[in-house]
């Protein structure tokens, strides 16, 4: 039997630096949702530990260590395979400090469909030592906007009570940068190469989290890592909901988007601020409301930016700051427009 | 001189059951840059705490310490640093 025992780092005050979440059967009540960040440094530790072999700058683990700082107590997380899943779990390591568990690349939401299942049981007949225990999938955009669809439209549907966090890198990353639903119009990839044939992907990127609000689910949110205060209640908002929760979180990936390693965060706040990627959440109560800077920029319509701004950084988009591809940026850009107006049109908050 | 026999079916690990925690693996050896706090500049904002993708800056109740067992040197915590108190210097001189 190996001894599973965390390195010790001396702390002068509040927790030890890194710790396994461990809840004793019958534990109640909730973890606080903190948001000052000294407070979070102190008394919080977040459930993916140090060691996990994503890339240098990625920003897949700041989502996930992000997301579980806002988690409630008992917590079950599911991953696709995908970046995560590959570089958290190499065998024999884990990076979870938490209860984790492994499915195919398409049937996370079905996985944790028949965790719910089971959690529901176990509480009807008494065997069930907590109040909750919550069930998190972590799954990429190829888990999600292509192969994983159907899985997570049927669990939608039935109405398992679950969140699924979509960490969006944009591509099928792990296997080498191969398009996916997810991949922007115009991006270079591995499948869709930028050269004298075509100017990258063809296609625009599926709208997969309005897919999710015509499921009309509980909750439906976006998100980025830069707006860390945004993401964290999102996800506290998303566990609380009875039934399914959708948070879409756009992921940078450094080596798919050929940006620098310290620029993923940076590159997360530039997304919103030029309305490529804007923040909302959707509930069937209230509608669209827009969040954090977002909502910001649509009273201040002054603090938006032109798309470059979120292209200038990445290698994927480089031709299109060519001057002969100057159509391209502008049929990006006007596309981008069109999807904030709209954005703003459904807004319930938007000043009209 | 024993010689080693290999593991019989009943002695391997349980396959798919991963048992030991990532943080025996360090990788703080993919370094090719180091993060270095200036400690007199900081003011405690912990935005590299929260932003780190790596958990490698702890937060002792007084100080941000950065722990070269884990970190990678993306950059991150220099970059987004509100007053710059982090400088990114070569692991290796050049030679
Ligand atoms: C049914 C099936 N087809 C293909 C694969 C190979 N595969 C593993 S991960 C992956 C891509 C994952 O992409 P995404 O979900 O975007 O996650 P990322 O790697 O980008 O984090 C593929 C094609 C698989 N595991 N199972
Ligand atoms: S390939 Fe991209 S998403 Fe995957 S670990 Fe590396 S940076 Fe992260
Ligand atoms: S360089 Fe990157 S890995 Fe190292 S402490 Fe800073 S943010 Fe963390
Ligand atoms: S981000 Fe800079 S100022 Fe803030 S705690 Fe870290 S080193 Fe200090
Ligand atoms: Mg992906």
């Amino acid at each position: 039997m190996v001894v599973r025992t965390l390195p010790q780092y001396p702390i002068k005050k509040g927790e030890p630096a890194y710790k396994i979440w461990i809840f004793e059967p019958g534990w109640k009540g909730e973890l606080p949702l903190i948001t000052n960040p000294r407070q979070l440094a102190e008394q919080k530790r977040p459930a993916l530990l140090p060691g996990h072999r994503l890339c240098a700058g990625c920003a897949a683990p700041i989502i996930v260590k992000l997301a579980s700082l806002a988690f409630r107590g008992p917590t079950i997380v599911v991953s696709a395979t995908g970046c995560i899943e590959v570089a958290t779990t190499i065998f024999p390591y884990t990076s979870w400090a938490i209860p984790w568990i492994h499915n195919a690349f398409e049937n996370s939401a079905a996985t944790a469909s028949g965790i719910e299942s089971a959690i529901k049981a176990l509480k009807k007949t008494g065997r069930l030592p907590y109040d909750h225990v919550d069930v998190v999938v972590f799954a990429g955009d190829g888990g999600t906007y292509d192969i994983g669809i159907q899985a997570l439209s049927g669990a939608a549907e039935r109405g398992h009570d679950f969140l699924y966090i979509l960490y969006d890198n944009e591509a099928y990353m792990n296997t080498g940068i191969q398009r996916s639903g997810g991949t922007p119009k115009f991006a270079w990839t591995t499948t869709s190469p930028v050269g004298s044939v075509i100017p990258g992907k063809m296609e625009h990127k599926k709208p997969i989290a309005d897919i999710m609000v015509a499921h009309r689910i509980p909750y439906v949110a976006t998100t980025t890592p830069a707006h860390w205060i945004d993401l964290m209640k999102k996800v506290r908002k998303g566990i609380e909901v009875n039934g399914p929760a959708f948070i879409h979180a756009l992921s940078p990936c450094d080596r798919g988007w050929r940006h620098a390693e310290n620029l993923a965060i940076e590159i997360s706040r530039r997304a919103v601020d030029t309305c490529y990627f804007p923040l909302w959440e959707w509930t069937p109560e209230k509608g669209y409301m827009l969040t954090d800077r977002s909502l910001s920029i649509a009273r201040n319509p002054k603090l938006k930016q032109p798309i470059e701004k979120f292209l200038e950084l990445q290698g994927r988009f480089r031709h299109l700051l060519k001057p002969e591809n100057r159509h391209l940026l502008k049929e990006l850009q006007e596309y981008v427009d069109a999807m904030w107006e709209d954005l703003l049109n459904r807004a319930t908050n938007a000043p009209k | 001189m024993v010689e080693e026999r290999l593991r019989g079916w009943r002695e391997l690990p349980l396959g798919a059951v991963t048992y030991r925690l990532s943080t025996d693996y360090k990788t703080g050896d993919w370094r090719a840059l180091k993060p270095v706090v200036n400690l007199n500049k900081c003011v405690k904002c912990m935005l590299c705490w929260i932003y780190c993708p790596d958990m490698a800056v702890i937060w002792d109740g007084e100080k941000i310490v950065i722990n070269y067992d884990y970190c990678k040197g993306c950059g991150i915590c220099a970059q987004e640093c509100p007053v710059k108190a982090i400088d990114m210097v070569p692991e290796y001189e050049e030679r």
